[in-house]
């Protein structure tokens, strides 16, 4: 079955003890996997500087070289059953290296494109009677923190209190019922969520509508899951004998809750609910048909339209005008400044998860 | 460790109910009440605003040959840009989550975790800058070498699109940004795998990939048919990358790569909301309305199956 290419063959009884079966099998030598990754490497980058290929195209020849010549190598030496360990090991790693592509893709394209308009101007000015080049994207950067606030005003207390009913208080069929459509909504559409809230709205105020507060009653809708299911999975790791110590002091339920449980699970919420507030800052398909564009600032979220930098960036891209190289530039500026909103809440959910977190011990 | 399921005391007649523990109680009773109230609200107002268009004379639907004409083009778009998404996602999910869990070094697993979650974090609109500036034109010249050589497969036959602003990108750009999701369940279904089954199977001589065919993959199965549909679920109803990316024109077509592509549902509605009025307002409610229950039908089954696992694991 293998070839004796590594085995020993000084030692007869474990090579051929029983009519010819080896007891030992070949292995590749220790370095064979990074050696032959080197050797791929090498020959890829040779073939990418010398001979001038696409170098996307000598990653993907190089990954399949590798895999290909492992695969077979391992099948002479080590027998089939080793070879497909190797041939999977390779292919899994090749399929997380492939997913980092997009991700570099998009970091690299959104900061190369949106350095363009990174100047004081394009922060401090609105596009208030601005044509061709210049303005900025004060008005959008207010318009998203006013509706993004507002949100997570309306789905913070509102998720909060529904984890605490699903953890201290619930039982039976509606807890189930929430627990489920909990985890239902968090896969709504955001069109559709935008929808209901302009429908909500319309209903109120009559067709056409367009304000702030809608937008961001419809970024509640996509956010209030989110908020639910942090909390609760933050409340289910509070240990139960702080309550029960809470209980034995006299202390009635709702201050235990209030007093204990929550302090307790505090840095959790915070993580969550900034993770909410990452998820729906950089909305725009539901914002696109409640708040709709504005060129001025408006910082009434009851009264008119409201730009936001997601769909400033939308329409800056999609309906650029007459001097269109302006209109690009602005809209890959706006999309800089929310991956780096977006990237910095991320980081800051982590930080305070690590930071703030109760000592266990 | 504190046990989820007994976590209050229960509750005794005799304790006597202060004033503010009735009220705590009941504002908690009344935020999850308010939930599936909000859920049956998105409901009842896309209803109502969908009504005008479900019983207006089939002239007055944008298009003029009905509501069902109008969605049936939409519909499809939906569904396979959404399917062929999937088919891309899962497979690489599935390698990512065991990359993640099994082969990995244990110290690196939660960073690793955490760049593969940032793909969820960019926003839909970047990922629609970037598919049209990037990645389309990228696809032009393969596109063109499929429509030469493999025309004759429904899904190449071309021509291709100059622009590469087709379907086959979409379906890439849809992929990746369902991929965070599926891997994120997939992975907590194989931390999951008992590390019994783990240590048997290696105990028996089996190589890495035979311990993950048989005490790993087996576990996680249901997850991953319960995640793919929620990947299902989301790529149904992403609506800027598509806008942004496709160029839309033409009707039903299972053609990837030409330029004449049908729109899809939530793309269609963020394409003509904004200058829609009337009759033509209702009608795009309509199709939302579609969305939303096709949607809620994918995560209740995807959520269904996922749960079922849950009960019978013995893993929690």
């Amino acid at each position: 079955m293998s070839t004796p290419t590594t085995t020993q063959n000084q030692d007869p009884d474990l090579d051929r003890p029983l009519g010819g079966v080896p007891l030992t099998a070949g292995q590749l030598p220790r370095g064979a996997a990074p050696g032959t990754l080197a050797a791929v490497a090498v020959a890829g980058v040779l073939l990418w500087l010398i001979a001038g290929w696409n170098i996307a195209a000598v990653a993907v020849l190089g990954a399949i070289a590798y895999t290909v010549i492992i695969y077979a190598w391992s099948r002479t030496v080590e027998g089939p059953r080793k070879a497909t360990d190797r041939f999977v090991t390779a292919v899994v790693t090749g399929a997380f290296l492939l997913a980092l592509l997009p991700l570099i893709s998009v970091i690299v394209t959104v900061v190369t494109n949106g350095l363009a308009r990174f100047d004081a101007e394009f922060f401090t000015y609105s596009m208030s009677g601005v044509e061709g080049e210049g303005g900025g994207i004060y008005h959008a950067i207010m318009g998203t923190l006013i509706i993004t606030g507002l949100a997570t005003l309306i789905s913070v207390p509102i998720g909060m209190f529904t984890a605490i009913y699903l953890v201290e208080y619930g039982r039976g069929k509606l807890a189930k019922a929430i627990t489920f459509f909990v985890d239902v909504m968090t896969g709504i559409p955001s069109i559709v969520a935008g929808l209901f809230a302009y429908a909500l709205f319309v209903v109120i105020f009559g067709p056409g509508v367009r304000m702030g507060f809608a937008g961001a009653v419809a970024l509640s809708v996509l956010m209030i899951p989110t908020v639910v299911r942090s909390t609760e999975e933050m409340l289910k790791l509070v240990p139960n004998e702080l309550r029960e110590a809470s209980y034995a002091l006299a202390v009635p339920k709702w201050r235990t809750i209030s007093k204990v449980v929550l302090p307790t699970a505090l840095a959790g919420i915070a993580t969550g609910v900034t993770l909410a507030i990452a998820r729906v800052i950089g909305e725009t398909a539901p914002l696109l048909v409640t708040a709709g564009l504005a060129d001025a600032m408006n910082m009434n979220p009851f009264d008119g339209r409201m730009t936001t930098l997601s769909v400033f960036s939308y329409y800056e891209y999609q309906s650029p005008g007459l001097f269109a190289e302006a209109a690009f530039d602005r809209a890959w500026g706006a999309a800089l400044v929310l991956i780096i909103i977006v990237m910095l809440l991320n980081l800051v959910a982590r930080l305070i998860s690590k930071l703030f977190a109760p000592k266990t011990r | 460790m504190a046990s989820t399921t007994e976590a209050p005391p229960r509750k005794q007649h005799k304790v006597p109910q202060r004033p503010g523990d009735r009220i705590f109680s009941g504002i908690s009773t009344g935020s999850g009440a308010l939930i599936l109230v909000v859920l049956a609200g998105v409901a009842v107002f896309l209803i109502t605003e969908a009504w005008p268009a479900l019983y207006a004379p089939a002239s007055s639907i944008p298009g003029g040959q009905g509501l069902a004409v109008y969605i049936w083009p939409l519909l499809f778009g939906t569904l396979i840009s959404a399917v062929l998404a999937l088919l891309i996602a899962v497979p690489l999910a599935v390698a990512i989550a065991l990359f993640i869990t099994y082969y990995a070094p244990r110290s690196l697993a939660k960073v690793l975790g955490y760049i593969i979650d940032l793909l969820a974090a960019v926003p839909s609109i970047i990922f629609g800058l970037w598919g049209m500036n990037v990645l389309a034109p990228l696809t032009v010249d393969p596109a063109s070498w499929l429509s030469e050589n493999l025309g004759f497969i429904p899904f190449f036959a071309g021509p291709a699109s100059s622009t590469g602003r087709t379907m086959f990108v979409v379906i890439i750009v849809l992929a990746v940004m369902v991929l965070p999701i599926i891997t994120a369940v997939v992975r907590e279904a194989f931390v999951q795998t008992p590390s019994l089954h783990e240590e048997a199977a290696l105990a028996l001589g089996s190589t890495r990939w035979e311990m993950i065919r048989m005490a790993a993959l087996p576990f996680g199965r249901s997850s991953i048919v319960g995640a793919s549909m929620l990947g299902l679920g989301r790529a149904l109803g992403e609506t800027m990358a598509v806008a942004m990316i496709l160029s839309v024109s033409g009707g039903v077509s299972f053609n990837l790569i030409s330029s004449e592509n049908p729109p899809t549902i939530a793309a269609n509605i963020a394409l003509q909301f904004p200058e829609s009025t009337g009759i033509a307002l209702n009608t795009l409610i309509a199709s939302g309305l579609v969305l939303f229950a096709i949607t809620l039908i994918v995560n209740m089954a995807a959520r269904a199956v996922i749960n079922r696992r849950k009960e019978f694991s013995g893993a929690n």
